[in-house]
């Protein structure tokens, strides 16, 4: 027994991802094991708790407080502080408070664990088969909050009342669904049906048996899971994957596939150790992986590529379809190219009556739209290429603890940014601005970020496109809410955002290689080397020479419109005897396009010289989705490697080094004539790229000093391309900064823009 | 002296002009408001009068389909007509440059008296200036306009509803594209004319058929899309249209489709939108139809309360897709 004057009573104040995590009943637990006194209770902040008892065992619960944490749980800052004794007995997690301006991280959902998994698994379990079970370990979360802190009230299970056992498991500390906000059983929670196009229920006994037996049968179905509806087919079915092609209007654009378990997506890909971290990890999304053209997922799902998308069954509903089916299925997100994802019922009937055949509905509502996430392992890491569900809201953080900060972000591919006491909330994947109802899920998805996290922006950034959407819906927000706007340049947004990612505020040669961005100088940037930093701002100290895009989108689409420009202007009239499978009239439009300078801008872009080699070789001559030529361009050199590249030079001009494409363009053509396979001139022209890169750097860095290179740009998902930079780039001794958890594409403007806005707001 | 050029005395106010001005303009032009060649026209009005005013400054002058002369009335007829007024009196005046061909003139005033007549409309007062070679582009001409519009007619920019039919005469983008081609010497297969011509008749049918029309506009520079974005923020209302549904001549589409252009965006020198209660859509639609001038009338879309000044399109893929405004020059936003 130890003497009174040896006891000690503690406040401590938790921030992080706490909540929704099993943070409380582990504090719980924690404090029975070494016998304290005391509470725990959420707060709009993060965890709060008081304990009481002996010195040395509070020490323990301290120490063990961060070393012990659950699994799904981050602890971002710790506080612990010495307050009076209060004698009370036994230890209570109290009722949740909400502190006025006070904000906390949310959790992203979280894949199924595998105790929920035998639970829907077991026939004696009162969740068995139950598509929605889950536990403080998993389950959704960030979709159905609707605001903090993160208790049942305030989420889209606030209309399902506990029955009994439900109430029993979620009052007790002791128990895995001790409260488990999302928790609930087949009498008490959310229900699944199965219903046709009119919406009208199919009355069967067994729904995911029926559902199963519908995609057996080559039917498309509708399927409402965490952030939205997935649309599924049998994989195996060439037939089933072209019809769902045709009626989603996406001729080639890859699929996703969701399989059941490791162990069947071995069937279909080889799969690395840390691919397989990647699948089973909580967030659970799409790895790209290398495929097994043998296996019996069919061409169709995935047309040109090497590599497949997969994902494993994150829901109890996904388990016990796969189960059920025990077949790959195609999932792709519930829209028609372009549009979000459809999230409500009856929005999904409406949106998606002619895609789909049957629709699986349930009555859990989706707060939050949250597509599915696409990551890779490449270069040794981790690599988001699309961030939505297992990673968004987690925020990315920042030393910029001044004004906060709203970026708008690009036009497609945009996700948004708020910038506040240091965090940097990335917002989910938004999508193509263009699109209507894309611009209303941005809305909605940003109303709600601004009031999880408590956000009342001071600065707006945006980019400095003049027709941005979200640069146009910036100027709006500018002006109501009277807070200064800042436009930011594209590619400077690009290499700000891998810095910021890295909390660099060092001076870097900055590589952005890219599609289009608005430039300075209001040509079309995309093949940029800066010098510079967040703190320092960035200038361009080398570019590939501007060429001219006949038609502008017109020649994103028809790359062969590229390649004609390219040739022509570089190489002159006879270049273009090379292009005699195109209609005369048509070239000589183009031709007098480039003469006359008609709706031709000028452009510096690494995409597009992507896209005019690729459309050289005859690879891609229209493009169905976005980077289609660079693509396929990459897939066609296989795992060819050989050292030869084409000439280029760098030419000092007005003191910027202007990349001369000439000698890259002949010899890609003279390859052709010679009659070299285009696997070998993508080999050739990868080797040039990355050589491009190495060389410029080299000068840079010389005329410098600088050593440390930043890597961003769409080009960069280039598999090949960019492990090929990073090897040479490191080989001659650069320190190289890459995107991991943010993508390189467009995904990472609105933290670039954020950062640059924050510095410049003066901070 | 080359008497076949027009030169800088022609502008001076002397015998020169006198001459230009009795044997050309009042000759072609006659009518008893501008024969009397006093300082200001002067006629009786009542009720509520439209006043309009625009300048032409178009490169190449002639082009298929018309010219710059023909082009100066139609734009001001057009602009009085589609706010529901009667055009009647027109001014016109000319900034020539230096040197241009007497006969040139002569070609454009010829026009000019045609057009007028078609539109039924007077020329009543009008002004001559002739400028050092390089000061303009060989003529300049602004016209401006006067008509009446009859009491019960309420026509705005700001009046369009939700629930209202959208309506097109004709064909998009002719005009733009036939000086486009004329002007860079592009050779399409397949050629395209101006589609210049006054619409009060076709307004004046249509308004017969259903005076309760919302809105009308003439979708000159900017062409369709820019028009009905403006609309769509002077009444605070949603468009939606349906790509499928706007008329659009093959020779236009293709050589939008060889320039990247989208014929949405380009101009129009004799079109209109007009915007109306759905149900009087298909009695307008006919009468349209059955005048010269809009044969090719179509439904394009309709008005919505959701999304308060955005203009989307549903393309034929099905996909919506905002329509926006162009801010200057057309540069790529895909990546
Ligand atoms: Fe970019
Ligand atoms: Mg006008
Ligand atoms: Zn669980
Ligand atoms: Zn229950």
């Amino acid at each position: 027994m130890p003497a009174p004057k040896q006891t000690k009573r503690f406040a401590f104040a938790l921030s992080g991802v706490v909540q929704g995590v099993g943070f409380r009943p582990f504090v719980y637990q924690l404090a029975a094991k070494h016998r304290l006194n005391g509470w725990v209770r959420n707060t709009s902040a993060g965890v709060e708790i008081e304990a009481e008892g002996a010195g040395q065992a509070l020490d323990a619960f301290s120490e063990e407080l961060t070393s012990l944490n659950p699994p799904q749980s981050v602890i971002k800052t710790f506080k612990q502080t010495e307050i009076p004794l209060t004698g009370e007995e036994g230890f209570e997690i109290k009722p949740s408070q909400s502190l006025a301006g006070r904000f906390q991280l949310v959790s992203p959902d979280i894949a199924t664990c595998t105790e929920c998994q035998k639970d829907i698994f077991a026939p004696r379990n009162r969740r068995y088969r139950y598509p929605f079970t889950n536990c403080t370990n998993c389950g959704p979360r960030f979709t159905i909050i609707e605001d903090i802190p993160y208790d049942r009230p305030l989420t889209t299970m606030k209309n399902f009342k506990m029955c009994p056992d439900c109430q029993a498991e979620y009052d007790n500390p002791l128990n895995r669904r001790f409260h488990a906000q999302p928790n609930a059983c087949p009498i008490c929670g959310p229900r699944l049906w199965l219903a046709d196009k009119t919406g009208t229920e199919l009355s069967n006994t067994d729904t995911i048996a029926e559902a199963a037996k519908l995609l057996q049968d080559g039917q498309i179905l509708a399927v409402r899971g965490l952030g939205g509806f997935l649309l599924a087919a049998d994989a195996t079915n060439p037939q089933a994957v072209a019809t769902l092609r045709n009626r989603k209007r996406r001729p080639s654009k890859p699929f996703a596939v969701m399989l059941a378990n490791l162990e069947e997506a071995r069937k279909y890909c080889s799969i690395s150790k840390e691919e397989e971290h990647l699948l089973v990890s909580p967030a659970a999304p799409i790895v790209l992986c290398r495929w097994n053209k043998e296996s019996p997922v069919c061409p169709e799902t995935a047309p040109g590529q090497n590599y497949l998308g997969i994902m494993l069954s994150y829901t109890p509903l996904h388990h016990l379809l796969l189960k059920e089916i025990n077949k790959p299925l195609v999932m792709t997100s519930g829209n028609l190219s372009e549009e979000p994802i459809a999230k409500d019922n009856d929005e999904a009937l409406k949106r998606l009556c002619n895609i789909a055949d049957y629709f699986l509905l349930h009555n859990r509502p989706i707060y939050s739209r949250y597509d599915d996430s696409v990551v890779m392992y490449e270069a040794g890491e981790k690599r988001v290429l699309r961030r939505a569900r297992g990673y968004a809201p987690y925020p990315v953080q920042t030393h910029f603890k001044g004004k906060e900060v709203l970026a708008m972000g690009p036009q497609e591919k945009n996700t948004f940014c708020l910038l506040k006491d240091g965090y940097a909330f990335v917002s989910q994947h938004i999508g193509d601005m263009q699109n209507p109802e894309t611009l209303d899920s941005f809305e909605e998805t940003l109303a709600v970020y601004l009031k999880l996290f408590r956000s009342k922006p001071e600065i707006i950034a945006a980019d400095l496109h003049p027709g941005y959407i979200a640069t146009a819906l910036a100027e709006e927000w500018s002006d109501r809410l009277d807070i200064p706007l800042v436009k930011v340049q594209h590619h400077h947004a690009h290499i700000a955002s891998c810095l910021a990612e890295h909390g660099c505020d060092d001076e870097v040669i900055g590589v952005a290689l890219d599609g289009t961005g608005y430039g300075l100088d209001g040509n079309i940037w995309g093949g940029e080397f800066f010098c510079g930093g967040i703190k320092q701002g960035f200038s361009r100290q080398a570019h590939l020479e501007y060429l001219p895009l006949p038609g502008g989108e017109a020649a994103i689409k028809k790359p062969y419109r590229t390649a004609v420009s390219y040739v022509y202007t570089l190489l002159g009239e006879e270049g273009l005897g090379f292009f005699k499978d195109i209609d005369p009239e048509k070239l000589d439009i183009i031709k007098s396009q480039l003469n006359k300078k008609l709706n031709s801008p000028l452009t510096s872009s690494t995409g597009r010289l992507f896209d005019a080699v690729a459309a050289l070789c005859g690879i891609c001559r229209v493009a169905n989705y976005d980077s289609q030529p660079a693509i396929e361009l990459e897939a066609e050199a296989k795992d060819t490697e050989f050292a030869q590249f084409y000439p280029f030079e760098l030419d000092l001009d007005k003191g910027i080094y202007l990349i001369r494409l000439k000698g890259i363009l002949e010899g890609v053509l003279s390859n052709i004539k010679s009659g070299k396979t285009a696997a070998y001139i993508s080999v050739k022209f990868h080797n040039t790229v990355s050589q491009i890169v190495l060389d410029t750097c080299r000068k840079l860095s010389a005329e410098s000093g600088l050593t440390k290179v930043a890597l961003s740009g769409g080009v960069f998902q280039n598999r090949r391309l960019f492990r090929q930079v990073i090897q040479q780039l490191e080989t001659e001794g650069f320190k190289v900064l890459t995107h991991k958890e943010i993508p390189s594409n467009d995904g990472c403007i609105s933290l670039g823009q954020a950062v640059i806005a924050a510095n410049q707001g003066g901070l | 002296m080359d008497k076949t050029k027009i030169l800088l005395a022609h502008g001076s106010g002397g015998r020169l002009t006198h001459d230009l001005i009795s044997k050309y303009l009042v000759q072609s032009l006659s009518n008893p408001l501008l024969n009397k060649l006093d300082d200001a026209a002067v006629f009786k009005t009542g009720g509520n009068m439209a006043f309009t005013t625009d300048s032409y400054v178009v490169s190449p002058i002639f082009f298929p389909g018309g010219n710059i002369g023909k082009l100066a009335v139609c734009g001001t007829v057009n602009d009085l007509s589609v706010m529901g007024a009667v055009p009647k009196y027109l001014s016109l005046s000319f900034i020539i440059e230096e040197g241009l061909d007497i006969t040139v003139l002569e070609e454009i005033i010829q026009s000019i008296a045609a057009a007028a007549k078609e539109a039924g409309v007077e020329i009543v007062t009008g002004d001559t200036k002739v400028v050092n070679i390089g000061k303009a582009d060989k003529i300049f001409i602004n016209t401006a306009g006067v008509g009446f519009i009859p009491e019960e007619l309420d026509i705005s920019g700001s009046n369009a509803q939700p629930g209202d039919a959208v309506i097109v005469s004709g064909t998009m983008g002719d005009h733009g594209i036939a000086i486009m081609a004329q002007r860079e010497g592009l050779n399409f297969k397949m050629a395209v004319e101006s589609d210049c011509a006054p619409l009060n008749g076709l307004i004046a049918d249509m308004l017969k058929a259903c005076p309760r029309i919302h809105v009308m506009r003439d979708p000159t520079r900017g062409g369709l899309a820019t028009t009905l974005n403006e609309i769509a923020a002077q009444s605070q209302v949603g468009i939606e249209l349906d790509e499928e549904s706007i008329p659009v001549k093959p020779a236009v589409g293709g050589a939008c489709d060889a320039l990247g252009l989208d014929p949405l965006y380009v101009a129009n020198e004799g079109k209109l939108i007009a915007i109306l209660p759905e149900e009087f859509a298909p009695k307008v639609l006919s009468a349209m139809k059955a005048h010269p001038y809009g044969v090719d009338s179509a439904v394009i879309g309709r008005v919505t309360a959701k999304n308060p000044s955005r203009v989307s399109i549903r393309t034929p893929l099905g996909a919506l897709r905002i329509l926006d405004m162009q801010s200057g020059e057309l540069l790529p936003r895909i990546c």
